[in-house]
This record gives structure tokens, C-alpha cells and sequence, in this order.
């Protein structure tokens, strides 16, 4: 594996597949008594969150943890950060105090690449301005491994305000990637022109596309794009593009219902719909750690050389 | 003229054996020149010349000096960005003899005294001429007209709000009808406000895919419509600053054809580059316009090739090192250019074969000085004329790194491997510039 | 040693029986035992060997198997991180003899590992190790209370032990150590 994740690109299929299998066995961790192994000892992960996520940073935060690393949390308020200091000071000054990792959200596209011109550890996207989230696709492409026990050939749809969705991109090449079949669903204001050329399908018509899905995917709709005029109004969108009460009756036996939170109720999704049991919101939540610690000990626990193909079958023999 | 006191007796300068490419002259042959005071002297075989410094030329190509029609000398307000004397020196490295500096500066030279400022400074500095471009409205304000008029009686022929559009198009009627009457030019950087509000590069599939703001290229094309047709009302001077899309280069072919006054310009880096060239998210690749597809780029290349692009303007735009070292979002667009113009011409379309070299030179040095009035630059290198010339080598291949005799650093050719190389700049008969060194 | 197959199908078996009988006799019976295979071989050599103590004393006792992985001392000096397999240990441990099963005993860094996560699960009454091979070479003030087999190696030799579950057959053999892999690939035991 390279030495930074800063998109779902930097890992192939079969490096995905180890994510995936090293994550089944940390989550076992969990439910021991001590929830902790000595794995990344000695090794400091900082937290280095531009935007507000409380939720994302508390994974990330335990993780770290769980492996026994130290974690230090540079978050917007209260800091440096808040006061005006650049990236770039920032990124020097967590480097001298010894990140091993440095794991960042950050509202512009493309600061995580930014950030390993100055750092030497390794950097893990926590999402960036509407680029990517890559560990919010492992731990999906976890999810989903999970309830319905493959990908090739799965029917996914993504629905909502793709162009502005970073989850949707990292998904997107992920499922691509594993062999499942995307189509993308929503407003044309809201879909990429260009998002054929990813390998997905693309369609305006909800009611068209649920009936033949294994997965339903929903993405977050803010109100701020019905005042950027992407759609005439929020009712509107809900109506046409919302998954109902009554939506959720086309969907076939077995689909399940994702979304990647947090949820506006009333929006993409009715409220009790999101509290159906084969929604799988909190499942993604609680896989949400086991992907970030499996990432953390697969990006640590190499000494970040070049890998051979040889000494990657050296790796799995002395195993 | 600048006044110098002569170190020494006049200087006599012997360039032997060299490769003239003088389009002005219609010349492409080998010859001796010898330049006398200053002046051209003699062109042809020239033996035993006293008293001259013989200048070294094997394998050179000897060329009028340079002439930038559009670049940023960032002086008055921004002097940490780069000054009129290190954007002279770095010019004067590039093979520029002279260079139209842009009026988006603070104060913004939209009246005779900051023109007469810069010339003086540029004067002071004595590396290259500086023939400083006029604002078309106040302060760039894009509202009422800036002293057209009086800035045109001290010589001024080129007008531009580069930087920014003007954004009403009777503002911009009203100014190609009035610069008529002073034979100038109106310069517009073309882009439809409304289309590029928070871009950061090109809308297409690059951008989906790094999930940046983008701008279709139609922003570009409306507003090159618009000025051309407000063009064809007027029967004013256009020219098109930084061609970047391929619709603006179609739209200009059809211009020209009905007889229009439009000329237009590409940049170096527009001829080079890609919006696939942005996937590591360096700044130093956020321009405005921005990189657009090999699509674009293809169109561009041929278009200056058949001469639909009249001319290769550098854009030379100096950023601080803190500014372009940020989030891509936060980094103010362009590169600099004059120490790379030349080489990412000769790399990328003469040597393919697209663009000959007599037709680079013309592009970079006759048609730039004859649009500027610089009556002083671009050829013919003939006797009697002032010595402005550069000497390069063709072949000289080299990876373009920091440090840069500009002020700034902020170059989208870091890393690159170019072939053709500035070796001599003689400005007005002086070795401003020897074996690829500023001489002071 | 030269190259070659040391231990055949027949002499594993022995081994497995001798093996069991001696826990047995140990620890006076089969009461509050719990056997931990170290993943991967260790979990099946376990499982024979919970199969032989259920043959001879009637009931088996529980059988877990532990991956070492996170424990080890040499994570973020190989090019990739260490490949990690399941853990799986039902019950409680605090209170039980532990016997700890892999293959080859080496250099002891691995039953360090092991040692270090069974305390993690719980506090064991008392913790014993029974391998299938003992290869000599302690890097570490480790024993094994139960050997199958004591074979003097070289350093430069591999000892691959190959079972039916995993590998098709049941046997042990050394050969010269593989070019160019690095120096701790026999570290693992």
C-alpha cells in the first residue's frame, strides 16, 4: 500500500480486499475486555480537522486509540487554526512534534495532497472540500461486504447532490473498482455531465431506478443549494428525488438503505424511513472505526518502502 | 532614449557566423553582424573588425529581441511580488527587449502620471524597454472611461483591464469608438463574471474528478462574441488577451475573415499544458484562464501556426512564495514566464515541426513591437537600427528549477525539460544578458 | 541438517498423541483447560490435540485460536504491514490453564507476542506452550512445557511445517533459507 490514502484511487482492488479482511479482524478488538492492542504503540496520530465533524474525528480519535498510538487533536477552535496560522505552519509544526500520521479534513479539494509536500508522515484524507472521503467508502464498501456478501455485479444507486459530494466520488470509484454497477440519481444540476466517463449510469427518474437495486445509497441535500438555485425549492426536490415512505415499497426484497450522515430528515430521506431495519445507518457508524483502525495499522505498520512483488508474497508466507 | 554616461569608448560588438532569423527583414540566412554604439552596423561578412568584443555565436540563432505584449511588473503596490528592475533583469533573461507592462497595478495606471512612473523606473532599471499598458475604465472599476485620451498623447497605444473583463458592453463600445481616434488598441481578458464566480479551473471531467469549482469554456467564448461584435459596430482595434478555448479561436478565424481589426495572443503556458496537469493540485498550475483540455491546446497550436493567433504573449505573473504555497483554493492564479517563453515555443511547436522558426520569431518579436509601436524592436536587423537582438541555442536542453532571476518562483515549468536556451540579450547595443547571465 | 522432509505423517501423529497424553498427566486431567492455537498452524495443530484429549478423557476442552499480529515486536520495519488473521476466544480465560499450540518454537518472539495478548483477555491461572517443533536458537528466556520433536537447525535454514488442513499433507521439513528474504523471516517463532 502506498504511504498515504488521500484518495480511494491510491488503493487497487486487492489492497481494498486487505483493508476490508484486516478490518473484520480489528473489529474483533472491540469486543474484548480491553479494547486495545499494543499494535501501534509509541506512534502519534494527530487529528487535524478544519471542518466541524465531531462524529468523523471521534472514529478517527478511538482508532488511533484502539491501536494504542497517542492522538493529539488540532481542531478549529481554540487553536492555532482558528487564528489565521497557515496550512503550511501548521503542517511544520505537527511535523517537529513527531506525527507519524497525520489524518485531515479540510474544506478546500486537494489540501491532503498539499500537506505531504511538507510532512513526512503519512497523510489520510478525512475528506476534502467535494473531492474525496475515502475512509467513508471503505467503511460502505465494508458495510455492504458485509450485509450482502459481494460487489461484483451489485446494483447501486447514488442519490442526491452528486456534484458537490465527496462521499459520492470516493464511492463512485470504489464500487467501480470492485465490479458493481452505479448509476447515479438526481436533479441534472446535481450530477456531473462528465460522470459517465467514471464507468456509472446516470438517471433523472427515481421511480425508475429503485425497483432494480441491491443498495440504495442517499446522499445529504443541503438547503444552501435550493439558495444556490440548483432546484426551485426543497419541497420540490423532496418530492421528485426523496426517498418516501412510499419509495421504500419499490425497492426490492433484500435492498438495503445507506446514507452517510449526517441526515437531513424530511429532505433525501422521510424521517421513519432512516429507522427501517434494513437502513444501515448505524451498522456504517460502528464499521466506521474498525476501517479507520485497519487503516491506521496498515499505513503505519509498513516502514513505507517501495514493495516488490516478491516481498509482498514474503509478507503473506512469513504470516 | 536613456541618458548613460559611457564607461568607455563606444562599444563595438562582433557576432560571428550566426543564424539570422529576421522576419521583419525577410531574412533566414547565416551572416556576421556587427553592432556599433548601440546601433546595427553592418550585416553580412564582416572581417577583421577593430576593436570589437567577438561574440562567440556557433550554434546560435540570432533574432530582433523579444517583445511581450502582456505581462504583470506587479510595480507600484505589489514590489514583493516582483519590481520594473528584477522584472526587466528576468525579462531580459527570457530574450525580451521589450515588454508591455499590464495597468492592474496599485494605484492602477489609468492616467499619464503612473505611466510616466513606470517609464521612469523602467528607465532607472535600463534592462529592457517598458511600454506600459493603459486601464480602458477607472481604476478598473469597469465604469467610466480612464484617461484614454492623455495617456495616448504620451505614447501609450495599448489599453487593457486585464485582471478583469469590462463588464458592460456599452462601457466597452464606447471605449473601442473613442480609442479610435488615437488609433489604439483595446485589450480585453475575456470571461463572463457570472460563469466563473469561486472557479479554479477548467470545467470538464479533470474537474469533476478533483472536485474543484470550475468554469466551462463558454465563459470565455461568450464574452470574445460579445467584443467582437462590438468590434464590427465600431471598426475599432481589438485584441484578444490569453486565448485559452478552442471556440474563441473559431470565433476570431470568422472575425478575421469579415475584415475585422482583431488580433489575439496565446500564452506560452496555454500552448503547454493541460487541465490533466492540475491532478497533484500544484498552484503553480491555477491560472486564469485556466489550462483547458489537449483538445484545446491542439486547436491553439495549429491556430498560431496559421496565424489566426497573431502572437505569443507571456502573461508573466509573479506570486508570492506564502501566497502560491496554500490549499488550492486560497493561491491567486498565474505563472511567470519570461525565462521559459521562448524554450516552451521552440520545445513544443517548433521542433514538432507545427510552427517555423521565422513564424515563432514574428509571433514573439515583429508583430508584438509592431501592435506596441515600438518602432525601436522587432526587426529588421538592419543598419542603422537600434541593437535590440537576442542570440539562443536551439538545442540546449534543460530542467526549469528554481532560482529564477525573477523576483518570484511561481513557475508551471518546474520540472520540465525544455530545449532552447537564451544565451546573449543585446539591449539597445548593451550585453544585458552573457552566457545566460544578467550582466548586472 | 541437510535439506529434506524430518518428520513424516506418521511421526506428527505420534507426536500430537505423546503431546496430549503429557498435558493430560500435567495438569492432572482436562479440567479447566483451554488450548490457544497461535494462527495459522497452531489452530490446527490445537484442534487435534483438543480431538486426541477428548478421545482419552472424554470431553474437550474449549479451543481458541490467536493472531499475534498487533503484538509483535517488529511492526513498521517490513516494507508492508504484517498480514493479520482472526482471533477467536469464547469464554473467559481468567481462571483457566492456558496451553499455548504452534508449530515451531524459534526464537521465543512470537510466544512473547502471545503471552502479551492472552493477558490482554484475561488473567490465566497459569500458561503453557506446547509446540510441534523446537528449533533451538531463544532470542528470549523462553521454554516450551510440551515439544513434539527437538531439531537442531542453522540459522540459515527454514523450517516449514505443512498440515493436511492447510496444506494437504502432513509433514515438517528445513531447507536452506530463502534468497533475499530478509533475515527476520524466521523470526516469526
Amino acid at each position: 500500500m502506498n504511504k498515504h490514502l488521500l484518495s480511494i484511487n491510491d488503493v487497487s482492488a486487492d489492497d481494498i480486499v486487505r483493508i476490508l479482511d484486516t478490518a473484520e479482524s480489528l473489529r474483533e478488538v472491540g469486543t474484548r475486555v480491553i479494547k486495545k492492542v499494543p499494535a501501534l504503540r509509541g506512534r502519534t496520530v494527530v487529528n487535524l480537522f478544519y471542518e466541524n465533524s465531531t462524529r468523523t474525528r471521534i472514529s478517527f480519535e478511538l482508532a488511533a486509540k484502539r491501536l494504542s498510538a497517542d492522538v493529539i487533536n488540532f481542531t478549529t477552535s481554540g487553536t492555532s487554526v482558528a487564528k489565521g496560522e497557515s496550512l503550511k505552519d501548521t503542517a511544520l509544526t505537527l511535523q517537529a512534534m513527531g506525527a507519524d500520521a497525520i489524518v485531515i479534513r479540510h474544506s478546500s479539494s486537494g489540501a491532503p495532497y498539499t500537506l505531504t509536500k511538507w510532512v513526512h508522515g503519512s497523510v489520510l484524507n478525512a475528506g476534502d472540500g467535494t473531492h474525496e472521503h475515502p475512509t467513508q467508502a471503505l467503511l460502505d464498501l465494508y458495510t455492504i461486504r458485509e450485509k450482502l456478501g459481494r460487489f461484483e455485479g451489485l446494483r447501486v444507486a447514488i442519490i442526491g447532490d452528486v456534484i458537490h459530494s465527496r462521499v459520492a466520488r470516493s464511492l463512485s470509484f470504489g464500487l467501480v473498482k470492485m465490479g458493481a454497477e452505479v448509476t447515479l440519481v438526481g436533479p441534472p444540476t446535481l450530477i456531473p455531465p462528465e460522470a459517465p466517463q467514471w464507468g456509472v449510469g446516470v438517471s433523472h427518474d427515481i421511480d425508475g431506478a429503485l425497483p432494480k437495486l441491491d443498495v440504495c445509497y442517499l446522499l445529504r441535500v443541503q438547503r444552501e443549494r435550493q439558495r444556490q438555485q440548483y432546484f426551485p425549492s426543497v419541497r420540490e426536490y423532496s418530492r421528485l428525488f426523496g426517498l418516501t415512505r412510499e419509495r421504500v415499497g419499490m425497492l426490492p426484497e433484500g435492498c438495503v438503505i445507506m446514507h452517510p450522515g449526517p441526515m437531513n430528515r424530511g429532505v433525501e430521506i422521510d424521517s421513519d424511513v432512516a429507522d427501517l431495519p434494513q437502513a444501515l445507518m448505524e451498522e456504517q457508524v460502528t464499521n466506521g472505526i474498525a476501517i479507520r483502525m485497519a487503516l491506521l495499522y496498515l499505513l503505519l505498520g509498513s516502514s513505507g518502502e517501495e514493495v516488490s512483488p516478491d516481498a509482498r508474497t514474503d509478507a503473506r508466507a512469513r504470516a | 532614449m536613456p541618458e548613460r554616461m559611457p564607461e568607455h569608448e563606444p562599444e563595438r560588438t562582433l557576432i560571428k557566423g550566426v543564424r539570422v532569423v529576421d522576419p521583419a527583414g525577410g531574412r533566414d540566412e547565416t551572416a556576421d553582424v556587427l553592432v556599433d554604439d548601440g546601433r546595427i552596423a553592418l550585416v553580412g561578412a564582416v572581417s577583421s573588425p577593430k576593436g570589437a568584443s567577438v561574440l562567440d555565436a556557433e550554434g546560435l540563432v540570432l533574432a530582433p529581441g523579444l517583445v511581450d505584449l502582456h505581462a504583470h511588473l506587479r510595480e507600484p503596490g505589489r514590489e514583493d511580488k516582483e519590481t520594473i528592475e528584477t522584472g526587466s533583469r528576468a525579462a531580459a533573461a527570457g530574450g525580451f527587449t521589450a515588454v508591455a507592462a499590464m495597468a492592474n497595478t496599485d494605484p492602477v495606471a489609468d492616467n499619464p502620471a503612473v505611466i510616466v512612473e513606470v517609464r521612469g523606473q523602467a528607465a532607472r532599471a535600463g534592462l529592457c524597454d517598458v511600454l506600459p499598458v493603459g486601464a480602458i475604465t477607472k481604476g478598473l472599476g469597469g465604469e467610466e472611461m480612464a484617461a484614454i485620451g492623455e495617456m495616448a498623447e504620451i505614447g501609450v497605444r495599448i489599453f487593457s483591464d486585464d485582471g478583469r473583463t469590462v463588464p458592460s458592453a456599452r462601457t466597452l463600445r464606447n471605449a473601442l469608438q473613442y480609442a479610435r481616434a488615437f488609433d489604439a488598441v483595446i485589450a480585453e481578458h475575456c470571461e463572463e463574471p457570472s460563469l466563473v464566480e469561486g472557479s479554479q479551473m477548467h470545467e470538464g471531467y479533470a474537474s469533476y474528478t478533483l472536485g474543484l469549482a470550475a468554469s466551462p469554456a463558454e465563459a470565455e467564448e461568450i464574452v470574445v462574441f460579445r467584443d467582437l461584435s462590438l468590434a464590427r459596430l465600431t471598426g475599432g482595434r481589438l485584441h484578444l488577451c490569453h486565448l485559452s478555448a478552442a471556440g474563441s479561436v473559431e470565433l476570431v478565424r470568422q472575425a478575421k475573415a469579415a475584415g475585422l481589426r482583431v488580433t489575439a495572443e496565446v500564452t506560452p503556458h496555454h500552448l503547454t499544458f493541460t487541465d490533466d496537469d492540475l491532478s497533484s493540485y500544484d498552484t503553480n498550475f491555477k491560472m486564469n484562464p485556466p489550462l483547458r483540455t489537449a483538445e484545446d491546446r491542439a486547436t491553439l497550436r495549429a491556430a498560431l501556426a496559421d496565424g489566426t493567433i497573431d502572437v505569443v504573449a507571456t502573461d508573466h505573473a509573479p506570486h508570492a512564495v506564502e501566497e502560491k504555497d496554500a490549499e488550492f483554493d486560497q493561491a491567486p492564479p498565474g505563472t511567470i514566464g519570461f525565462e521559459t517563453a521562448l524554450a516552451a515555443v521552440l520545445t513544443h511547436l517548433v521542433e514538432p515541426g507545427l510552427l517555423s522558426l521565422p513564424r515563432a520569431i514574428e509571433a514573439m518579436s515583429t508583430t508584438p513591437a509592431r501592435l506596441l509601436g515600438a518602432s525601436d524592436q522587432g526587426g529588421p536587423i538592419e543598419p542603422g537600427r537600434v541593437a535590440n537582438l537576442v542570440l539562443f541555442d536551439p538545442a540546449a536542453e534543460w530542467v526549469v528549477e528554481p532560482p529564477f532571476v525573477s523576483k518570484s518562483r511561481n513557475s508551471a515549468f518546474i520540472g520540465s525539460t525544455l530545449r532552447g536556451r537564451v544565451v546573449h540579450t543585446l539591449y539597445r547595443g548593451e550585453l544585458v544578458v552573457a552566457d545566460g547571465k544578467p550582466q548586472r | 541438517m541437510g535439506a529434506g522432509r524430518l518428520l513424516d505423517e506418521g511421526e506428527i501423529r505420534r507426536s500430537v498423541i505423546r503431546i496430549a497424553h503429557e498435558i493430560l498427566e500435567r495438569n492432572r486431567g482436562a479440567e479447566s483447560l483451554m488450548l490457544v492455537g497461535i494462527a495459522a498452524r497452531g489452530d490446527d495443530l490445537a484442534r487435534r490435540l483438543a480431538a486426541e484429549i477428548e478421545r482419552i478423557e472424554g470431553t474437550s476442552p474449549p479451543v481458541g485460536v490467536l493472531d499475534i499480529t498487533f503484538y509483535r515486536d517488529d511492526i513498521g520495519l517490513h516494507a508492508e504491514a504484517p498480514e493479520v488473521h482472526e482471533t477467536r476466544i469464547e469464554g473467559d480465560i481468567t481462571g483457566r490453564t492456558v496451553v499455548l499450540v504452534d508449530d515451531v518454537l524459534y526464537t521465543g518472539r512470537t510466544i512473547r507476542a502471545a503471552m502479551d495478548a492472552l493477558v490482554d483477555f484475561g488473567r490465566p491461572t497459569a500458561i503453557q506452550l506446547a509446540v510441534l517443533v523446537d528449533r533451538g536458537h531463544r532470542e528470549l528466556p523462553i521454554r516450551a512445557d510440551f515439544v513434539g520433536k527437538n531439531l537442531p537447525t542453522r540459522r540459515d535454514e527454514d523450517v516449514r511445517v505443512a498440515l493436511r488442513e492447510l496444506d494437504g499433507q502432513d509433514a515438517v521439513f528445513v531447507e536452506p533459507a530463502r534468497a533475499g528474504a530478509p533475515e527476520t523471516t524466521g523470526d516469526r517463532s
